[in-house]
Order: structure tokens, then C-alpha cells, then sequence
């Protein structure tokens, strides 16, 4: 009986509803399993993950093969462990571009009002025309196709979202007692933004964090998919879609383990994000999800 | 109303005049001189100011703006540096194939999320409500061109039920060309309503308390008839707005769905001009895509000044 207690005092502080926080915890699982599998393959792979057999080609999962082998025998569990490196590099460093340049300017407007925040926020929506996969595509065409400029074309489309959140979230804590008496007492808006701004919208940008992730490994796959992302022989989950095309109808499995890898990934970053925001924000989780 | 219609076409052109600096910047000033990209790398410096002088590009840069801004309103492109053929007639051609497989898979993706979303909302502590949201995040976890493959291999390559890829014009054979779209459709449809389902359940849910709603049922009206009667078009504004937003989604989610269902819209233009490092055309593909983008925008916050007359009176 006490135990019981116990345990619910214990669920209702920590989160309101009952499904908030399995939805934090399948999105931490998930994105668990991504990134222990890139970390794995640093150390570890079972074969060479570009070294061709073809005395084993297209072979379905076995004891020796576990996910079985691609056209040219190669180890298809190999390969997405490498892969999975490839998605979270670009992940990680496209969502580090937006949320650096994004969450400054978003505060900055924020605290300044008026002109900086209108010009700020007419630019960030100019630039919302130019999804992330789009700019992309320009930057394959004048720098030609690579991860880097994959990554730093991702991070510049995203960089409105983080301005936005910062912005809102900005405008929120500038009201607040504690802000106001720090501008009472003529502390430096770096200063400000620093100590009183930043900290309380951190909840809000790790969610800003999380969904961008998800969009980040979507543009990936599209952008190596249509053959202008990472070049081979590195093996990305988008790529090994591509080269899967001749067997769409015959041999599935060369599409299914990329295909279930990227969702996979996709779905653990969007579950983190809303497990997040319910935890954060519980009044604005409860519409969504 | 007038005053607000002018202010959004304002702000529209504005935008447009903007992003059309942004293109410009990003595609003529960072990558140099088109002309040294189309010599080729051991072209003498006097072919590669003849070509300069051909494309004109050895003038400022400030005129060369001028004359590619002037061009687009006049739907003028220029012409190719690499194909040496006029772009505008090209675009004309693919920005129907690609118009055609944005609108149809848009609106498939509304006529499957308004109603889920509402059912979702509506039974939310039910199992069928929380089904629709699990199958909705699911479903955006999956790209769309994820899904054209998975609908190809299935229905086209295993069972043989439509073609599994091409393009015919509706003048040529209508149901050819109904044949050829419903696959690309769907799987350009399929994660947007998953998006959008999350957004109708959302709103709905958000107005289900309001007091109209609570009144519409005391005169007797049964729950799904007050919410239609009354509660949609209350919802309908930021379902709409996340609309506006998805649109560019769906537009550059059609370049990639063109290339796996071997479509000839502007995505496979844009890809094959990557491909052969023809700026200009990236440059004009990329401008129709995102004045697209910005037209819809601009389309959708005429609607919202008609469907409410709140914003409507401010």
C-alpha cells in the first residue's frame, strides 16, 4: 500500500500523463540503438563493410550474414552500422550549425524588439522557402556532392526553426520577474541573455533539437538516395536505397534493412522530441502527439 | 479586408524579391565565373572570355541581376550554358508535371488527415484515437520516397496492378495517366496527411471545450454534427497554416518521388542539371520551386482573411 503510494507521487512529479513518459523512453531506446551502433562500428564490424564477394551475393540473413548481403556480397549488417555513422555526423553537425547561429539570433530579436526582430523573423521565413533537401541540391550543384556540404546546407535550412523557438521562448522569460529585476539592476544583455534567457528556454531548444535531428537524417537519405550526398565508397542508408533499385521486385531485403534503419532512426528522434516537449511543456504536449 | 489583401501581396513580392537576391548570391557569386565551369579546366583564358562575353557574364554583377530579375517576370529564364538552349519553354513543360503531382497528392493527403485527425481527436482516450496517432508518427518516420519504393515493389513489380513507372500526358491517354500517377501520389500523400493528422487532431482537440460547441449540443446536436456545423471552421486556421508550411515540403518531397518513379517534372530537370553542372538551370529550377512555395503562402493567408472574419475585421 505504501509502495504503491509511493510510486505514484513518484509518476505524477515527474510527468503528468501516463503515456509521456513511455514516449520519451521508446524515443531514447531508439535513438540508443542509432548511436551505439555507429559507436560500435568504430571498433567493430562484422566484415569489411565496401569489401566486395561475390561468392555470396544476395544472400538472405544467415548465421555467417545476419542481415544477409547486398549485389556485390557485401555484409549488409556491416554496412548499416557504418552508415548509421554517416546519419548521426550529418545529424549532429547540422543540427550544431542551426542551433548556433539560430538561437542567438532568435534570442537577440527577442530582447530587442522592433526592427531586429522584424528583419530577423521576415528572413528566417524567406529562408523557410528553401527547405533544407532543396539548399541541399544547390550547394551539390556549385560545390559538388559531399557530407560537408550536406551538413552545412541542412544546419543553414534549419536555422529558422531555432530562431523562431528562441524568439518565442524569448519572449516568455523577458517578462518574468527575475529578468526584470536583472534589468533593473543595468546587467549587460549578454549578460541577461547568458544567465536568465538562455537556461529557461533550454527546454524548448532540446526539443528544437530533436525534431531537427529527425529532419536532418530525412534530408540525408534523400540527398545520398538521389546519389548527391556522401560519395561512395562510404556507405550511407540513402545510397543503399538507391543501389537497391534493380531489386526492388525481386530481392526486398536490399530495400527493407536501409528502409527500417532510416525510419528506425527517424521515429527515435521524433519520439525524444514530443517525450521532451510533453516533459517541458505538459499543457502544450497534451494537443499533440 | 482590402487593406489586408494589399499588405499580404506586399509582404508576397517583397519575399519574392528577396529570394530571388538570395538564388542569385548563392548560385552566381559563390560558385565564380559560370564561363571557366563550361570551358572546362585547361580552356585558354581567350575561350573563356568569349564565352564570358557570350553568356554576359563578364559584365557587373549588379547588371547581370538586373537582367536575370527583369527576364523572370517577363518568364524569361535565360539561356543554358551548358545546353545552350532557351530554359523558360522547358520549365514551362516540367512545372505542369510537377504541379499536377503536388496538388492530387495534397489534397489526398487532406481528404485522409481531416477526417482521421477529427476521429483521433474526438476519441482520444478511446483505442481507435490512440491507433490514428501511433500510425501517424510512424508514418512520418518514413520518407516518402521510402514509401514510393515499398508501393512500387509491391503493387507494381509484384502484383503486377499498375505500371511501376513513366509519365504519359492526360491528352495522350487518360487512364494512362491516371494509371501512372496514383502510385507517386500516394506516396507523396502518405507522410503529409501523417503530419497533418497530428495538426487536425490538435486543433480539433483545442476547440472541443469551447463554449459554441457546448451550446450546439445542448440545442441537440450530436458531437460529430456540432464539430462540423461549428467546430471546423475553427479549426481550420492552423491546419491551414501547417499546410502553407508543408507545401514546400511536399514540393522538394516531389523532386525526390520523381526520381524514383521516373517522372519528367522539375525535379528531374533540376537533378539532371546538377548532374551536368548547369547553374543557370539549377538557378531558374530552384527560383519557379520556391515562388511556388511562396504563391501557396500567399494564397493561403488570402484564405485566412476570408475564413475568418476576426482577422478579416483587424
Amino acid at each position: 500500500m505504501k509502495k504503491m503510494f509511493l510510486s505514484r507521487a513518484k509518476n505524477s512529479a515527474g510527468s503528468p500523463a501516463s503515456g509521456v513518459n513511455s514516449t520519451l523512453l521508446m524515443g531514447s531506446i531508439l535513438v540508443a540503438v542509432v548511436l551505439l551502433s555507429a559507436l560500435l562500428s568504430l571498433v567493430f564490424t562484422p566484415y569489411d563493410p565496401v569489401q566486395a564477394n561475390p561468392s555470396v551475393r544476395l544472400s538472405t540473413p544467415s548465421a555467417t550474414h545476419w542481415l544477409g548481403t547486398d549485389q556485390l556480397g557485401r555484409d549488409l549488417l556491416s554496412r548499416i552500422l557504418v552508415g548509421a555513422r554517416i546519419t548521426l555526423l550529418v545529424g549532429v553537425l547540422s543540427v550544431s550549425i542551426a542551433a548556433l547561429i539560430g538561437t542567438p539570433l532568435g534570442i537577440w530579436a527577442g530582447m530587442k524588439r522592433g526592427a531586429v526582430e522584424e528583419v530577423t523573423m521576415r528572413a528566417s521565413d524567406i529562408l523557410l522557402a528553401f527547405p533544407a533537401l532543396l539548399l541541399a541540391i544547390m550547394f551539390a550543384a556549385i560545390y559538388g556532392a559531399s557530407t560537408v556540404s550536406a551538413m552545412v546546407a541542412i544546419g543553414l535550412a534549419s536555422v529558422p526553426g531555432f530562431a523562431r523557438v528562441a524568439r518565442a521562448g524569448t519572449l516568455q522569460v523577458m517578462n518574468a520577474e527575475f529578468v526584470l529585476a536583472a534589468r533593473a539592476a543595468a546587467q549587460p544583455p549578454v549578460r541577461i541573455a547568458l544567465r536568465h534567457v538562455l537556461p529557461n528556454i533550454t527546454g524548448m531548444l532540446l526539443v528544437q533539437c530533436s525534431v531537427t535531428f529527425a529532419l536532418a537524417v530525412l534530408a540525408e537519405a534523400a540527398l545520398s538516395f538521389l546519389g548527391l550526398g556522401t560519395p561512395p565508397p562510404v556507405p550511407s542508408w540513402g545510397r543503399m536505397l538507391q543501389e537497391s533499385q534493380q531489386y526492388w521486385g525481386t530481392f526486398p531485403l536490399l530495400t527493407i534493412v536501409p528502409g527500417v534503419s532510416i525510419a528506425v532512426a527517424v521515429l527515435g528522434f521524433n519520439l525524444l522530441g514530443d517525450g521532451l516537449r510533453d516533459k517541458f511543456d505538459p499543457k502544450l504536449g497534451r494537443g499533440k502527439a | 479586408m482590402l487593406l489586408r489583401l494589399g499588405s499580404n501581396l506586399a509582404r508576397f513580392v517583397l519575399s519574392l524579391c528577396v529570394a530571388t537576391i538570395a538564388v542569385f548570391a548563392m548560385m552566381r557569386v559563390l560558385p565564380g565565373d559560370p564561363a571557366v565551369i563550361a570551358a572546362g579546366e585547361n580552356a585558354s583564358p581567350q575561350i573563356v572570355a568569349s564565352l564570358a562575353h557570350q553568356f554576359g557574364t563578364d559584365r557587373p554583377l549588379v547588371v547581370q541581376y538586373w537582367d536575370w530579375f527583369s527576364g523572370l517576370w517577363r518568364g524569361d529564364f535565360g539561356i543554358s550554358y551548358v545546353t545552350r538552349t532557351d530554359i523558360s519553354p522547358l520549365v514551362a513543360d516540367k512545372v505542369q508535371v510537377s504541379l499536377i503531382l503536388v496538388t492530387l497528392a495534397m489534397a489526398l493527403a487532406l481528404a485522409i488527415a481531416i477526417p482521421a485527425g477529427t476521429i483521433a481527436a474526438v476519441r482520444h482516450n478511446k483505442p481507435s484515437g490512440t491507433l490514428i496517432s501511433a500510425l501517424s508518427q510512424l508514418g512520418i518516420a518514413i520518407p516518402g520516397f521510402l514509401l514510393g519504393i515499398v508501393l512500387v515493389s509491391f503493387f507494381a513489380l509484384r502484383l503486377g496492378w499498375l505500371p511501376a513507372n513513366g509519365w504519359v500526358a492526360p491528352v495522350e491517354g487518360f487512364s494512362s495517366f491516371l494509371s501512372r500517377l496514383v502510385l507517386p501520389v500516394m506516396a507523396l500523400a502518405g507522410v503529409q496527411s501523417a503530419i497533418l493528422v497530428r495538426y487536425v487532431r490538435s486543433a480539433v482537440l483545442g476547440i472541443m471545450h469551447e463554449d459554441y460547441l457546448r451550446t450546439a449540443r445542448a440545442k441537440g446536436l450530436s458531437p460529430l454534427r456540432a464539430l462540423a456545423k461549428h467546430g471546423l471552421r475553427n479549426a481550420a486556421i492552423p491546419v491551414l497554416t501547417v499546410t502553407s508550411v508543408q507545401f514546400s515540403a511536399l514540393i522538394i518531397g516531389a523532386v525526390v518521388i520523381e526520381r524514383v518513379f521516373v517522372i519528367p517534372g522539375l525535379g528531374s530537370m533540376l537533378l539532371a542539371a546538377v548532374g551536368n553542372r548547369d547553374l543557370l538551370t539549377v538557378q531558374s529550377v530552384v527560383m519557379v520551386l520556391v515562388a511556388i512555395t511562396l504563391i501557396v503562402n500567399l494564397l493561403v493567408d488570402m484564405l485566412y482573411t476570408i475564413l475568418d472574419p476576426r482577422i478579416r475585421a483587424a
